[in-house]
């Protein structure tokens, strides 16, 4: 409740901070408004329209599909679900993902770090290359992105390290496009990290480690978890790159995206349904949880 | 001493994890020399897969496109309820993996579907055919052009704008004077993120396409379905080609990048 209430006051702080200025004396500021698109069909009604427009837009493409998945996940009642998710393969496939999201969530969170700390803070050739190579991963079709890992880590695999319809490369592939998430959110940062803190300390003789602990990381924290939560959704829903090299084994290398596509090849809408609610609301309770995080930070800084 | 140790921790993790899968493959389709790499691309699959890409992506960039920048005005410029609301949902299809992008499409606009079946009665094939094929595509790409014009928006203010309107242009001359040139590069990110996400999608499209070879088939299925063929010279070509439009799309937005963003 005081939440609602303090976000509204902040938001009414800055309309006025933003029409200060500009305003003319006495003036509401607001009433000089709406332009832009539309502005010529004349203002309020310019905007219906464009709400209109985008509102059916986004209901044809995501919202009804996605409403679909949920109704047809529930329509044999809690119960009907539950059964659907607890299939042995389902449940496997299911557990697989959650597990194997997370190991790839907390690998992320220490080497996005240190990979977002060596590129803001040391400095060597070749980095400008290796900061644009780290969004590879995004820019790279998944299905591509299992294609180049199966080349190095599969059976025949140069390194002599096959990692072929084994867990740890459903791992492997995870971490691979999942690569950007931290360093990026904890690069920008870091870039802004105030050094005067850290040379404050130093001076009053503070060592490396305790500066890093009590000035750097207490400042890094909120992005490295925003960052490490993104990872998580991400690896959640990967479907592209662990086909190739999971090879698609249920109960062993499956995960839960693999699986829904099976279930749907084979005709099996509901069942897919199902295992899709779940991973949906997986995936919303962990970015509600990024929102909520994100507040709490704001409040506190 | 530490320094030179997370040095070296951090470019060893890159090197096993980036840099020698993406050598490798290179290495890998041109081993023999290009003439098997072109041979690969040029036959009639591929070629068609290539097509079909572009189709596809064509559309769901421009339908991206014209919706992101409509979007972005209305949750900047306008007030209306639900605001908060839409702006929610714009970043939703980032969290939905692509496998139920493509299971919700079919739910909705499947043959066995109401709106799909009354479609269907009137000729108009959505699912296994290019129109779902763009839709899934949209999906996924749907919050990459809004998010991208939406900051530059807040920032340019909307004075000039006003300014415009005071000497009597109207909406749409307000919009194409004013409006577009200082959003231009932001929207050229945006286009750009778009068109390299809409190229490479492979598991939403692999749902809705139905994957018939020389039909349905795009570029990134067509790397499974050689793959899965044994006919690993083909995957990796198309697999370069792919990845080679992903490097040229990194540089794109690396230059398109607005300087004071985020």
């Amino acid at each position: 409740m005081s939440e609602t209430t303090k976000s509204t006051t902040a938001t009414l702080d800055e309309k006025v901070a933003t029409a200060g200025p500009d305003s003319p004396p006495g003036g509401k500021g607001r009433s000089v408004r709406p332009v832009g698109l539309g502005g010529g069909a004349g203002g309020a009604g310019g905007t219906a329209i464009g709400v209109g427009i985008a509102t059916i837009f986004l209901s044809a493409v995501v919202l009804i599909p996605l409403a679909a998945v949920i109704w047809k996940g529930a329509s044999q009642g809690p119960g009907g679900f539950w059964d659907a998710i607890t299939t042995p393969d389902a449940w496997a496939a299911l557990k697989l993902t959650v597990i194997a999201s997370l190991v790839v969530a907390l690998v992320n969170l220490v080497m996005g770090t240190l990979i977002a700390w060596v590129l803001v803070r040391d400095s060597f050739p070749g980095k400008g290359l290796l900061d644009l190579l780290i969004d590879l991963p995004f820019a790279l079709p998944t299905i591509v992105a299992g294609l180049v890992l199966l080349t190095l880590y599969g059976t025949d695999s140069p390194l002599g390290v096959s990692l072929a319809y084994t867990r740890t490369g459903v791992v492997v592939a995870l971490l691979f496009v999942t690569l950007p998430f931290v360093v990026r959110t904890v690069q920008p940062v870091l870039l802004e990290l105030d050094k005067d803190m850290e040379q404050a300390a130093a001076s009053l003789g503070a060592g490396n480690w305790t500066i890093f602990r009590r000035i750097i990381l207490p400042n890094l924290v909120p992005a490295m978890l925003a960052g490490t939560a993104l990872a998580f959704t991400r690896a959640v829903a990967e479907f592209g790159s662990t086909v190739l090299i999971s090879g698609n084994v249920p109960f062993k290398t499956q995960v839960a995206a693999v699986h829904i596509f099976g279930q749907i090849e084979s005709d099996n809408t509901a069942a897919a349904a199902a295992t899709s609610t779940a991973l949906l609301v997986l995936s919303l309770l962990v970015l509600l949880t990024i929102d909520l995080m994100r507040r709490w930070g704001a409040r506190r800084g | 001493m530490a320094k030179h140790g997370m040095r070296v921790i951090v470019l060893t993790y890159l090197l096993f994890l980036l840099i020698l899968p993406i050598g490798l493959i290179g290495w890998r389709t041109f081993g023999d020399g290009p003439g098997p790499f072109i041979d690969a691309l040029t036959t009639h699959s591929a070629l068609h897969a290539f097509q079909v890409t572009l189709v596809v992506a064509g559309w769901a960039v421009v339908l991206n496109t014209l919706f992101g920048v409509l979007a972005a005005l209305l949750l900047v410029r306008h007030d209306f309820p639900g605001k908060r609301l839409l702006s929610a949902l714009i970043d939703l299809p980032l969290a939905v993996s692509p496998v139920v992008v493509g299971l919700a499409l079919i739910l909705v606009y499947g043959a066995f579907s109401p709106a799909g079946g009354w479609l269907e009665g009137r000729g108009i094939q959505i699912i296994f055919s290019t129109p779902g094929m763009v839709l899934a595509t949209v999906f996924v790409c749907l919050p990459l052009v809004v998010r991208s014009i939406v900051p530059v928006l807040e920032e340019m203010g909307d004075e000039q704008e006003q300014a415009a309107q005071t000497l009597g242009a109207g909406g749409w001359q307000t919009f194409r004077r004013i409006t577009l040139p200082g959003i231009r590069a932001a929207l050229g990110y945006g286009i750009v993120l778009s068109l390299a996400r809409a190229l490479g999608e492979y598991g939403a499209v692999a749902v809705v396409s139905g994957r018939t070879v020389d039909q349905t088939q795009t570029l990134t299925l067509f790397v499974e379905e050689r793959f899965e063929n044994f006919d690993v010279q083909a995957s990796y070509a198309a697999a370069l080609a792919l990845a080679v439009i992903a490097v040229a799309s990194l540089l794109a937005t690396k230059l398109l990048r607005p300087k004071d963003g985020s």
